[in-house]
């Protein structure tokens, strides 16, 4: 799949995440609109993985451990064939499958993610698997910005770095924002690419609404450790009234202000 | 399931099987991952395991270094690529530290992950309360589709392991840290779920779990059978899932139970058979373990389990009450 195909399906993808955060329960909608164009790419153009077999056995793995981000994932699962796109209206809603974090029994879900600080450590375990079988599969784990702050990231970034593990790839939505906050004001992330690369990991910068500077990333040759892509992005990014806001970390939209957001994902869409 | 032990390894029964289970699991161990290269061996620098199964086997051994939270995580991923991950590490930090981890990761996904964990109960001794876990049971045995096993001896640990290695899902295994007496005195039928009737009686029952307290339990046997009562003992391996139709009967056969563990008397073994007598067929049900508190008093294990009134006195005079 071509990367101008993506450029435009990444406002469906929006439109869906926006649908999902006018549902009666509202959704973590400012961090799934910032991870949108990163989902977008994996599912799109690197990941190889069958929507027909989820669980064909020679796939790629993908950990979602910004598990709050699920609307994102939901919105693109059912661009990609893993979920009818008709059952994204079913977000949130009892008896459904798609819960405010993802479930395991939903097609594509390697773990149930939402608890912060977990999913790094799933990552380190999957490739440390698929290497020792000599198996070629690739391992991507999407972390949020704020997440970097539970200490248990830390031990799979050493573990990572340890093992020599050139077939994980770490995906840090750096939008820069967590619930009470900027990440600077509440526990300074900064700086974070020297972090990175003092535990050892090959560390790419990018803009991460840049849909060719993150297909370059994920998908440069595999090195011989593993590789964290911090993805620079806009918290609500896309719908100008969320973007950068504070209180687009979870939103609840009345039929007004549902429209009001899809006007203005279309003010951007058309640019 | 019948678990199949070879006894070409080993010298009569008693000399197999002397010294801490702890030695005897990662001999164990070694034996099934020869075996079965599915198994690998998880280690959290637990001491030991990096010259005994890394220097035999180093392809199913790694070593994530002292982080119990990714531990279990790393363990889940493996397990997800159709490994079989021993973990290891000291029971509080598998139960409390890494709870979250257990929880989700491993209990929560079903995945054959069998966490073996050392220092349960006051088995740490001198080392303190930071090395006691006093609340392990109680934790674990909430937790979705995980096998909780506690064996009596070494000869029992032996026959755990062999048998959690074929149980689909995950497994708790706690195991104490030094030598304890060996309870099981010649080969016996061993069954995950099914309680052990080390012996039989018809007055009173007493139900135990791990290495001091079915030793203390087989003790206080004797002496009420000195005073004309006669009591049957249960070692009651599995806590999880528990084997509610031995309690159940014990509870119809004999005037009560004593329930006796290296555990807080919150929600551990006593916790649990008395929410089984309570539904299904009420008795008095007298509990010997620890009491509610932090304790760090000093002393060996045995030493420990006496301050904390767990002690085959107070077993026999809570069942000679009954």
């Amino acid at each position: 799949m071509n990367l101008d195909d993506l450029a435009g399906r990444r406002w469906t993808i929006r439109e869906r995440i926006l649908r999902m955060g006018a549902s009666p329960t509202g959704a973590h909608v400012g961090g799934s609109l910032s991870a949108a164009d990163i989902l977008t790419v994996l599912y799109g153009a690197v990941l190889d993985v069958r929507p027909e077999n989820p669980q064909w056995p020679e796939r790629d793995r993908f950990v979602l451990s910004k598990g709050h981000a699920s609307a994102a994932l939901y919105a693109v699962l059912a661009e990609f064939g893993f979920l009818d796109p008709a059952e994204c209206d079913t977000y949130g809603q009892a008896g459904g499958r798609l819960a405010g974090h993802p479930l395991r029994r939903l097609p594509g879900i390697e773990f149930p993610t939402g608890s912060l600080g977990h999913g790094l450590s799933l990552g380190v375990g999957l490739a440390l698997g698929l290497r020792r079988a000599a198996a070629s599969q690739r391992v991507f784990v999407l972390l949020g910005d704020g997440e970097l702050q539970e200490g248990s990231v830390w031990e799979a970034v050493m573990a990572g770095s340890h093992l020599g593990l050139g077939n994980l790839t770490a995906i840090v939505d750096r939008n820069g924002w967590q619930i009470s906050g900027t990440t600077e004001e509440c526990l300074a992330l900064e700086p974070l690419a020297d972090r990175w690369r003092a535990f050892g990991w090959h560390t790419f910068e990018v803009d991460g609404h840049d849909l060719a500077s993150l297909h370059g990333a994920l998908t440069a040759a595999p090195g011989d450790g593993p590789r964290v892509v911090l993805a620079r992005t806009i918290k609500g990014s896309g719908v100008p009234m969320f973007e950068n806001r504070k209180k687009s970390h979870y939103v609840t939209m009345n039929p007004a202000l549902h429209q009001r957001a899809l006007a203005g994902l279309r003010t951007r869409s058309r640019m | 399931m019948t678990v199949q032990v070879s006894t070409e390894l080993g010298a009569d029964w008693a000399t197999r099987y002397a010294g801490a289970c702890r030695d005897h699991y990662r001999r164990v161990l070694l034996d099934i991952a020869r075996a079965d290269p599915r198994v690998i061996c998880v280690d959290s620098d637990t001491g030991g395991l990096e010259d005994g199964f890394a220097a035999q086997l180093p392809d199913q051994y790694v070593n994530v270094g002292i982080a119990e939270a990714n531990l279990m995580g790393v363990a889940a991923g493996l397990a997800a690529t159709g490994r079989i991950p021993f973990v290891n590490t000291i029971s509080s930090f598998a139960a409390t530290r890494a709870c979250e981890q257990l929880k989700i990761d491993v209990a929560g996904n079903n995945l054959p992950v069998k966490v073996v964990v050392t220092h349960g109960g006051l088995s740490g001794g001198h080392y303190g309360p930071t090395h006691h876990a006093l609340e392990d049971m109680a934790i674990v045995r909430t937790l979705p589709h995980l096998t909780v096993v506690v064996p009596a001896d070494a000869a029992e640990t032996e026959r755990a392991v062999r048998a959690i290695v074929s149980t689909p899902g995950p497994v708790f295994l706690r195991l104490g840290r030094s030598a304890t007496p060996l309870v099981h005195e010649r080969p016996y039928e061993f069954r995950l779920g099914e309680a052990v009737t080390v012996r039989s009686g018809d007055d009173v029952t007493i139900v135990a779990t791990g290495p001091y307290p079915v030793h203390f339990a087989v003790q206080a046997h004797e002496r009420l059978a000195e005073r004309g009562i006669s009591a049957r003992v249960l070692d009651l391996h599995t806590i999880k899932p528990l084997d509610e139709a031995a309690i159940v009967a014990a509870a119809s056969q004999t005037r009560g139970i004593v329930t006796v563990e290296d555990h807080l008397r919150i929600g551990g073994l006593g916790g649990a058979v008395a929410e089984v007598v309570t539904e299904h067929r009420p008795c008095p049900v007298r509990r010997i373990g620890v009491a509610d508190g932090f304790h760090d008093e000093v002393g060996s294990e045995l030493e420990l389990l006496t301050v904390a009134g767990v002690s085959v006195e107070r077993v026999v005079a809570a069942a000679a009450a009954l």
